[in-house]
């Protein structure tokens, strides 16, 4: 299981600046909040910029965390994003090691977990798996047993629910 | 009209009425100081960048007005993280510009390069890297928006070199007045939500035994006549934190003097025993609280602050009203009224004699001077309070020396007291003090300093001479880092590791006389008053007395670090067996 309670989604809208990333992260680092993850990239208005970043909640009192890049001037927006009220997704990319014998076991595993095939080598695979961070936690775990070369994952992306009213 | 980017920096500057800069030219802000001999602005040439950033925030403790320093790139930039540093943590409104190489060269590790923002990016409250000419007007806008609003700050502008080239064609614009601010991240609160000052005037009402706890944002807000109205309809104790010292009155019948580490006993005391404490514009500071968790165990806490970020932080507030602090108290003071028509308080007479009890048993007092010892640094302050204006401002270091200033001094007015109080800023009290002079020329000024941190930015009292701003200052000269040694002595077994300075090395005499000021030294308690008599006479330059003050007194009360505020440490005479 994910430590859903461990940790606080916060989406974060801020001027498409330079340094602005620096500014958040500088942020964290000076006050001792710990970043599980963090996802940026421009929005549909190119003025501004949307972060995605899950906080340690015990290093990181979610009220001082909000308030603190609250003051950031760049900082327009933050949203906290309860789990039942948002959509969460988080990409992996991983190129796995494919034995002799395996093949079969390791085209099931993709199958099951409806992964993608993105790249094919000489008993090597690349595969990629987008879904929220227990699923893909569990494809990460599952490809262990055949041997991670190299991954790479995104951090969680989220946004609110639409919300039926 | 076409300007270029030099020109415009100095026209906006002027726009945003400042009327002195406090700075030092250099390659990469070169290209700005030619236009700035066709401006109206005063500029003050320092020794040293970081005493003009000191100066910056002397001037701006003293005037209200942001204090405007302008330096080069590099080693001039950083000399000016520190006085950046104090002005975030004290709240100081300033507005720094910085030189930079020219904007093809940044990342190239060119001559004086550093990354002058990403360095002061957590020591400003905001800052700018210029890319393009035609951005400084509004980016000298927003810098001062941004200094002096909400909980005021520091912010820093560094422009490229070629930005205020008047040979670069790229430093050309058509010229434009700045209207409003594109800050969509920036919208302080000032006015405070009338529920929550409605749940504090009926906290306030249900208490037995409150106390008004006030910090800077006071001086800040410019609310002193607020909170005295508030204390005195209410009929409340006030605590002043060492930031809002002068922010009420020390002669008022409801002053209780500084609290915290270096507070008097009943300051901290009631603090510590009252079941309210009215937090207005302070924040809970580790010197303030001692240890956290034996902090005023019984109170509940009303919290008002411009900056939502102090509510919680620290101490859980049980009614917490964000919003300009002035605004704060005269609403609160409305809705007091209202309620007070239905409502009483409960009896309040117990609380009240309590506090006279301690007020009388536990007086600020220090032991009488005897034959052969230095100077009572106390008496020192005492004589220099007495024999000066009462509308005197005091500057000070840090130390020993400035816990006395502020413990003996008695402040009577607003921004009489400058001091570096959250970062502790050795060397503060020289700059600090020329920087206030410039602002208001007409008041005395006084540095209450000691022997280590004259040491550090003595070289200031240059550029006092040749400015002609005729400061005085009063050496506390104990020939230690005297708070270091006192703590060697109470918590380190008296082992005296690296404290000890020469009392008469330099000869602070002669080194005053050598930067053109008069030097004086004071040995005997007898000489003190005539020595005081001769500075405040002396008008056309800056003068130094060398007060030799007896080495081995100490702070009292203290509490120690770590230590809650209810084992405070009263002066040894005081001490009940
Ligand atoms: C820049 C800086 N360095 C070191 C310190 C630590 N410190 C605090 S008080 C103090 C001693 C100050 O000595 P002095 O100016 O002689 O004042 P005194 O305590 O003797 O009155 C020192 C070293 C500091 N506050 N600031
Ligand atoms: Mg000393």
């Amino acid at each position: 299981m994910t430590p859903v309670t461990l940790s606080h989604t916060l989406v974060v809208r801020v001027e498409n600046k330079p340094g602005v990333l620096a500014r958040v992260a500088g942020l964290f680092a000076r006050r001792g909040f710990n970043i599980v993850s963090l996802a940026v990239a421009p929005t549909e208005n190119s003025l501004f910029s949307r972060l995605t970043i899950v906080v340690d909640a015990e290093s990181s009192p979610l009220e001082q965390v909000v308030k603190q890049l609250d003051k950031l001037i760049n900082v327009v927006e933050i949203q906290e994003l309860a789990p039942t009220e948002s959509v969460a997704r988080e990409l992996l990319l991983a190129t796995v090691q494919v034995n002799d014998g395996q093949e079969d076991r390791v085209m099931k595993n993709i199958e099951n977990f409806e992964a993608n095939i993105l790249n094919v080598g000489p008993q090597k695979i690349m595969v990629s798996l987008s879904g929220d961070v227990n699923q893909v936690d569990k494809f990460e775990a599952s490809l262990e047993e055949f041997g991670i070369i190299e991954i790479q994952r995104t951090g969680t992306i989220a946004l609110a629910s639409i919300s039926n009213s | 009209m076409l300007t270029n980017g030099g020109k415009a920096l100095m026209k906006n500057l002027e726009a945003e009425g400042v009327e002195i800069l406090f700075g030092l030219p250099g390659g990469a802000i070169l290209p700005a100081y030619d236009p700035l001999i066709d401006s109206s602005m005063r500029h003050i040439l320092v020794r040293h960048e970081q005493g003009a950033g000191h100066m910056a925030e002397g001037y701006a403790h003293a005037t209200g007005k942001p204090g405007v320093a302008m330096v080069t790139s590099g080693p001039a930039a950083t000399n000016m993280v520190t006085p950046l540093a104090d002005a975030m943590l004290d709240s100081v409104p300033l507005v720094c510009i910085t030189g930079q190489v020219a904007s093809g060269a940044i990342g190239s590790d060119a001559f004086q390069e550093c990354d002058t923002t990403g360095i002061t990016m957590a020591v400003t409250k905001h800052n700018f890297l210029v890319t393009e000419a035609s951005e400084i007007p509004q980016v000298i806008h927003d810098a001062f928006h941004i200094a002096t609003t909400g909980r005021p700050g520091p912010v820093l502008v560094d422009i490229p070199k070629d930005l205020v080239d008047p040979n670069n064609p790229a430093s050309q614009f058509d010229d434009y007045e700045p209207t409003g601010h594109d800050l969509p991240g920036y919208n302080p609160i000032i006015e405070p939500d009338p529920e929550k000052v409605r749940e504090a005037a009926e906290l306030i009402l249900q208490s037995e035994r409150p106390v008004i706890y006030s910090g800077g944002g006071i001086l800040k807000a410019r609310a002193a006549s607020q909170l005295r109205e508030l204390a005195e309809m209410l009929d409340i104790h006030v605590v002043t934190t060492l930031m809002n010292r002068g922010g009420f009155p020390d002669d008022h019948p409801l002053a209780l003097g500084m609290p915290g580490m270096h507070g008097n006993f009943t300051a901290v005391t009631a603090l510590q025993e009252a079941d309210l404490l009215i937090t207005l514009g302070a924040r809970f500071d580790d010197r303030v609280t001692g240890r956290l968790d034996g902090f005023a165990p019984d109170a509940k806490i009303i919290h008002a602050d411009i900056d939502p970020a102090e509510f919680n932080k620290v101490r859980f507030a049980n009614v917490a009203i964000q919003g300009d602090v002035g605004k704060t108290i005269n609403e609160l003071i409305a809705a007091l009224k209202q309620l007070q028509q239905t409502k009483q308080h409960p009896d309040r007479s117990e609380w009240k004699s309590t506090i006279s009890g301690w007020k009388e048993r536990f007086p600020l007092v220090y032991d009488e001077w005897e034959m052969g010892e230095g100077l009572k640094p106390q008496y020192v302050i005492e004589q220099l309070r007495d024999l000066t204006p009462d509308d005197t401002i005091v500057t000070s270091g840090v130390g020993q020396h400035q816990m006395w200033a502020s413990q003996f001094w008695h402040f009577n007015h607003p921004y009489t007291w400058i001091n570096s109080g959250g970062l502790g800023t050795m060397g503060f009290a020289v700059p600090a003090a020329i920087g206030a002079k410039a602002g208001v020329p007409d008041r005395m000024v006084w540095a209450i300093d000691g022997d280590g941190c004259f040491q550090m930015t003595n070289q200031e009292l240059v550029t006092a001479r040749i400015e002609n701003l005729p400061v005085k200052i009063a050496i506390l000269n104990n020939g230690y880092l005297g708070m270091v040694r006192q703590w060697q002595e109470l918590f380190y077994d008296e082992r005296y590791s690296e404290v000890h300075l020469k009392p008469d090395l330099p000869d602070y005499k002669l080194l005053a006389e050598a930067m053109g000021c008069v030097g004086i030294r004071v040995e005997a308690p007898e000489e003190v008053q005539p020595a005081i008599e001769q500075a405040n006479e002396i008008d056309d330059r800056p003068v130094v007395i060398d007060f030799r003050t007896e080495a081995s007194e100490n702070v009292y009360p203290m509490v120690p670090a770590g230590k809650s505020n209810s084992d405070v440490i009263v002066h040894p005479s005081q001490e009940t067996s």
